[in-house]
């Protein structure tokens, strides 16, 4: 049978697409801020929202988005206020997030197969309505990106400079923290909790080896991540292997075979 | 026309320390060519942080072209050089991304970028002697050819305030010395505000209309000419 004769494969491509774009293209602000680890501490969070969306029997991508969205936005402000330094910040959302869902699930007594393949990604779970979120969601996304994109590129070359020259810097880093909570929001169906904070690192280091400017580094990245989850899609698809990790593997030998070939790239540049 | 820089009775202290500034004032002319030294740790660096209203004064007040710092609008009129040796972020960044960045507060964050903001990128780029190298990764260039791309990115926004902290940190002298003398260079072809903080100012004293020292307070501010003589190391300022 071929790959796309089933129609969860169709619906699995047509979403992992979005989220291969997207992950990388928000992912590459955060790598290049020194805020590489954010997205697993807003997936624990987004964790937390997938378990009160069991509980209180609403939308667990929905009660994912709004939790992952508020984590993010709220590691932001305790950062910007100096509250709490950079990581510590991110630990009081991972850990409280992580909290906050074993307790939620426990008492939503949730701890079943369908609960896993939002931690570790499912193509067989995914619908056509998860799509229809995840493409608006994700062309949202990628809009903002575009038309923030200047800005974000100002403030994450020099954020002193671009305080002093009077950019919105607050707005600048609200909105892509905000854009993480939702890319893992909508990537979590394909990718799972646990690894989406990877695809949206790994490619990135990976296209940081042999792009040649913030542009084409950025979009090559946007390729890479599209090609690690079609490529794990596939491969999951044919050997039965949970699409998260076999997408993660992917794109992490992506990011190891830039790392070995990029001296001898750059040697006939 | 109101000065471009203006504190009055300025002191500060950081949360929990010791006062770093006090009684300062000190006013710079539209169009100076002027350079805050002393030792480190003196306080200029603060100084310059109050002036462009980052940090609130405890006591006094600080302007920027006649309007309180913290609230100034336009603040894009300002060309800011921070002290660094390398680039903020890991990936590649060609010489016109960085300079790039320098013109996105001037055209606002959301409009589109017209012919004239493409021009003033070039004509910074151009002005600073790297147009055959606009495509390349800044990373590649060196340590000299950066610290003109920055500057380049400064001016990008024809900033009427050009301020550079420490510019010439980790420079051997001989870039120094070449530094200096395109910044006298620029002040005298732009008419631009110049103000250039470092713990020792050597490599523009040839260039600089006032020499301010600051150690706490300002200890000394006029031409190179009338400094002490064994104040031209600013690492041995005394009171």
């Amino acid at each position: 049978m071929f790959i796309l004769d089933a129609d969860f494969m169709r619906i699995a491509f047509a979403t992992g697409a979005v989220v291969g774009v997207l992950a990388p293209a928000v992912g590459f602000f955060l790598v290049q801020r020194q805020m590489s680890l954010i997205g697993d501490g807003i997936g624990h969070a987004a964790f937390a929202g997938v378990a009160a969306g069991y509980l209180f029997g609403v939308s667990p991508v929905g009660a994912a988005l709004v939790a992952a969205t508020l984590a993010a936005v709220g590691v932001e402000w305790l950062r910007s206020r100096h509250r709490a330094a950079g990581d510590q910040a991110l630990a009081l959302i991972f850990y409280t997030g992580i909290a906050a869902g074993v307790v939620l699930v426990s008492a939503a007594g949730a701890l079943n197969a369908n609960l896993f393949s939002f931690l570790f990604g499912s193509i067989l779970t995914v619908t056509w309505s998860d799509f229809a979120l995840v493409a608006v969601l994700g062309a949202v996304g990628l809009g903002i990106i575009a038309l923030l994109y200047r800005g974000l590129v100002a403030v994450a070359l020099d954020e002193e400079g671009a305080r002093v020259s009077g950019l919105p810097i607050g707005l600048l880093n609200v909105a892509l923290a905000a854009l993480a909570g939702v890319t893992v929001a909508v990537s979590m169906r394909i990718v799972g909790i646990l690894l989406i904070a990877a695809l949206m690192v790994l490619p990135v280091i990976a296209a940081g080896r042999i792009g040649t400017s913030i542009r084409s580094t950025m979009l090559l990245s946007m390729g890479i991540g599209l090609l690690s989850v079609s490529a794990g899609l596939t491969m999951s698809y044919y050997a039965n292997l949970a699409p998260g990790g076999a997408i993660v593997l992917l794109a992490a030998a992506f990011a190891v075979a830039a790392q070995i070939g990029a001296p001898l790239l750059n040697r006939t540049r | 026309m109101q000065p471009a820089v203006e504190l009055k009775d300025v002191s500060f202290a950081y949360p929990g320390g010791p006062e770093v500034l006090s009684g300062v004032d000190l006013e710079v002319r539209r169009g100076e060519f002027v350079t805050i030294a002393g030792p480190n740790g003196g306080g200029k660096t603060t100084l310059l942080r109050v002036a462009l209203g980052l940090e609130a004064p405890a006591t006094g007040e600080a302007r920027l072209f006649g309007e309180p710092a913290d609230r100034v609008r336009d603040r894009y009129r300002i060309g800011y050089l921070a002290q660094r040796t390398r680039l903020a972020i890991d990936a590649p960044a060609s010489v016109s991304e960085v300079v790039t960045a320098g013109r996105v507060a001037r055209r606002g964050l959301l409009r589109p970028f017209a012919q004239a903001d493409r021009e003033a990128i070039a004509d910074a780029i151009s002005r600073v002697g790297l147009q055959d190298r606009a495509a390349t990764p800044i990373q590649r260039l060196s340590g000299g050819q950066q610290q003109r791309a920055f500057i380049a990115k400064a001016l990008a926004g024809e900033p009427e305030l050009l301020v550079l902290d420490e510019p010439t940190a980790g420079v051997d002298v001989d870039a120094q010395e070449a530094f200096g003398a395109f910044l006298g260079g620029l002040h005298e072809a732009l008419g631009v505000t110049i103000l250039y903080v470092s713990h020792e100012f050597g490599a523009v004293e040839r260039f600089v209309e006032r020499v301010v020292l600051v150690r706490g307070g300002i200890v000394f501010d006029g031409p190179p000419a009338e400094l002490p003589a064994h104040w031209h190391d600013p690492s041995h300022v005394h009171p």
